[in-house]
């Protein structure tokens, strides 16, 4: 990153003049926490005791037998309290708004568990906290308002513009501006102005730490190829950062493919020409927009990748052909999901899904000595509605019709 | 003429002036064409014309949903330029365009000033770009000769006012506090204070905007800014009122 935020072309701070001297504290005790080696401490003794770090790597046997290619580990974020890699960032952020003495913070969410992971992180610090979330994604993911609801965020339905994850960080912007001497705004991924794509991308950068240790102990050496599903970016940053270096190691990127490249109907922002560079919410990347610099509206059965833009790092990867990008359509991604879920006794979130889907197109490719991952970026049961109303599941539906019954007869 | 010549020149005679927001295509073309003339009528001196973005971020929900209906709409970047071109050879006040630097950028930023420049305009307001994102924006402000009006806020500390008034020109745009556009402002001791420090950072006439909604209003901001801007406050009043009532709510301003 340049003095100006920028990852070659991509970056940047493109923010309201208000918000100026927040950033200019924001990035100076980020600095701060970077060169101090106990605010890293601090944060693995924090993920160890209050989540599940390290998280285990899983050998996915019957899927390797299933393929015949090479050997399947999955990076279990699932397993990370609140079930997501989310709360890698949440909690480090956490840690910084404690430095800065900030009592409030405000979030965005799409699938809801950045949400979930900040309304957590707000309650363990004792801090306000309200949730900003597309009114669209509040009906895909009912599970999770009630649990930030429980936990004590004030969630707030977002009823502008396509009512998804970008409306829902225009919103927290809005809040930000108005109370900007109290709150920390708690950016969900590496996009956004300049420092969040760094720091969010350092605080995940913990999964790929751990990984790379765990796959040269039970595989005896790197792996071929690592795959993240991409919606903002933070997960994949977070797997891809330690192995960005490491020779025959390939990054793959898998985005939302939607109802397909051709239909107009998805997130693919890098795998595809649909998308253009612009600048929008405070950072420039490329952006899923019209002629006029209008932003479109994206299409993903999984609401965490359903988003115009990306991390202006993975753009500038992408640029210098570091990280290698595909796509995974809303069939595909169930399909793997389903075989999972079969075969490993393991629940994949849609959004993770995607990494599934876009891995088992190409791992039976590979010679049965080389090793993959995938990284699981979260569990699959927050998505049960999605999922079930996917798969058409009868007895689900025969469920909810009772007990819609039962709650209207009180 | 440039801007601040202009507005200067306007102030010869006036005690404060006064400028205007709306929202191109909203409610349409036709209504914007009728509600400026009925503002330049009554007296305003400036009108900013807003190109719809789908993302304003600095906005607050009346001007969000203006921008939104203008462009369900299907409100043009090349509309509004042809509808700005109709205005600037109608009207003889100053002109300027408010919209955020997407809009810019995509269009081509040089393509932009210098079509901006053709039909007239005198300057921008984007509240998205600090002077760091926008080096060729304020270079090809100045080839073009269309005033970057840059924004102070309460927040700016000195220093980072003096440092935004090197690249300002025109005015100062000076927020009257937090948050976004179209709610109410208090205008306290703390108030005084920042506007204190507003005139002591620049030489450039100041316009003070964000939730002026009335008369008594603009007479406490009389003798410390040069400049009221009234935003939200007549496209609510459209919505409410119809166009025709602008004319009357301006000439009642001052």
């Amino acid at each position: 990153m340049d003095a100006n935020g920028f990852y070659g072309n991509w970056g940047g701070a493109y923010i309201p003049e208000v918000l100026h001297q927040t950033f200019q504290e924001l990035k100076l005790e980020y600095a701060r926490c970077r060169k101090d080696p106990a605010f890293w401490e601090e944060y693995l003794t924090l993920m160890s005791t209050y989540s599940c770090r390290p998280t285990p790597l899983t050998h996915a046997e019957n899927l390797t037998r299933h393929f015949g290619g090479a050997q399947i580990y999955i990076k279990r974020e699932d397993l990370n309290h609140t079930g997501a890699h989310k709360a890698n960032n949440v909690m480090g952020q956490g840690l910084l708004v404690k430095r800065m003495g900030k009592k409030r913070v405000i979030a965005e969410t799409g699938a809801g568990q950045h949400g979930m992971a900040t309304a957590t992180m707000a309650a363990k610090f004792g801090l306000e906290c309200t949730i900003y979330m597309g009114e669209e994604d509040v009906l895909r993911q009912r599970p999770n308002v009630f649990w930030m609801e429980k936990m004590g965020a004030t969630v707030v339905p977002v009823k502008d513009g396509s009512r998804t994850l970008k409306d829902a960080i225009n919103e927290a912007f809005r809040d930000w501006v108005t109370n900007v001497d109290d709150t920390h705004y708690v950016f969900g991924t590496a996009c956004g102005p300049a420092p969040f794509p760094e720091m969010v991308s350092w605080f995940q950068s913990i999964i790929g730490i751990e990984a790379a240790e765990q796959i040269v102990k039970y595989h005896g050496k790197m792996p071929r190829k690592i795959y993240a599903c991409v919606g903002g970016g933070s997960n994949a940053m977070g797997i891809f950062k330690r192995f960005m270096d490491e020779d025959n190691v390939e990054l793959v990127g898998i985005e939302a493919g939607g109802h397909g490249a051709d239909s107009g109907a998805h997130a693919i922002r890098l795998s595809s020409s649909d998308a253009s560079p612009g600048v929008a919410q405070g950072y420039k990347t490329m952006f899923l927009q019209d002629e006029d610099g209008q932003m479109k509206h994206t299409h993903s059965v999984a609401a965490g990748l359903d988003y115009v833009g990306v991390s202006p790092i993975l753009t500038s990867l992408w640029e210098e052909k570091k990280v290698r990008f595909d796509s995974a359509t809303d069939d595909e991604v169930m399909q793997a999901l389903d075989i999972t879920m079969k075969m490993e006794g393991i629940i994949p979130a849609l959004e993770s899904s995607h990494a599934f889907a876009g891995a088992f197109r190409e791992v039976g490719n590979l010679s049965p000595d080389d090793a993959i991952i995938i990284n699981q970026s979260g569990r699959g049961d927050k998505d049960i509605f999605t999922i079930a109303h996917a798969f058409e599941d009868p007895s689900w539906k025969e469920f909810i019709i009772e007990r819609g019954k039962e709650y209207s007869q009180k | 003429m440039q801007l601040e010549e202009q507005l200067r020149k306007q102030l010869e005679t006036k005690d404060i002036l006064l400028m205007t927001h709306i929202v191109l295509g909203y409610p349409s073309l036709d209504v914007n064409r009728e509600v400026i003339r009925q503002m330049v009528d009554n007296g305003v001196d400036c009108i900013e014309m807003q190109i719809p973005f789908s993302e304003p971020m600095a906005d607050g929900p009346v001007i969000l949903k203006a921008n939104q209906d203008a462009l369900a709409e299907g409100m043009k970047v090349n509309d509004c330029f042809t509808f700005a071109q109709e205005i600037t050879q109608e009207h003889d006040i100053p002109f300027l365009f408010m919209t955020y630097y997407n809009i810019i950028f995509k269009y081509g930023e040089e393509a932009f000033f210098k079509r901006a420049a053709e039909i007239g305009m005198k300057g921008f307001i984007v509240p998205d770009l600090p002077p760091e994102m926008g080096k060729t924006f304020l270079a090809l402000a100045d080839k073009y000769n269309l005033a970057p009006i840059l924004i102070f806020t309460p927040t700016s500390t000195d220093e980072r006012m003096q440092e935004l008034a090197t690249h300002g020109r025109g005015f100062i745009y000076c927020v009257a506090r937090r948050g976004v556009t179209g709610k109410k402002s208090e205008f306290g001791d703390d108030f005084e204070d920042y506007l204190g420090r507003c005139r002591k950072a620049t030489r450039l006439p100041l316009a003070v905007g964000f939730g002026i909604q009335s008369k008594e209003d603009i007479d406490v901001l009389k003798g410390k800014a040069d400049m009221a801007v009234i935003g939200s406050r007549t496209i609510k009043l459209v919505e409410s009122d119809g166009a025709d009532a602008v004319g009357p709510f301006i000439a009642g301003l001052r």
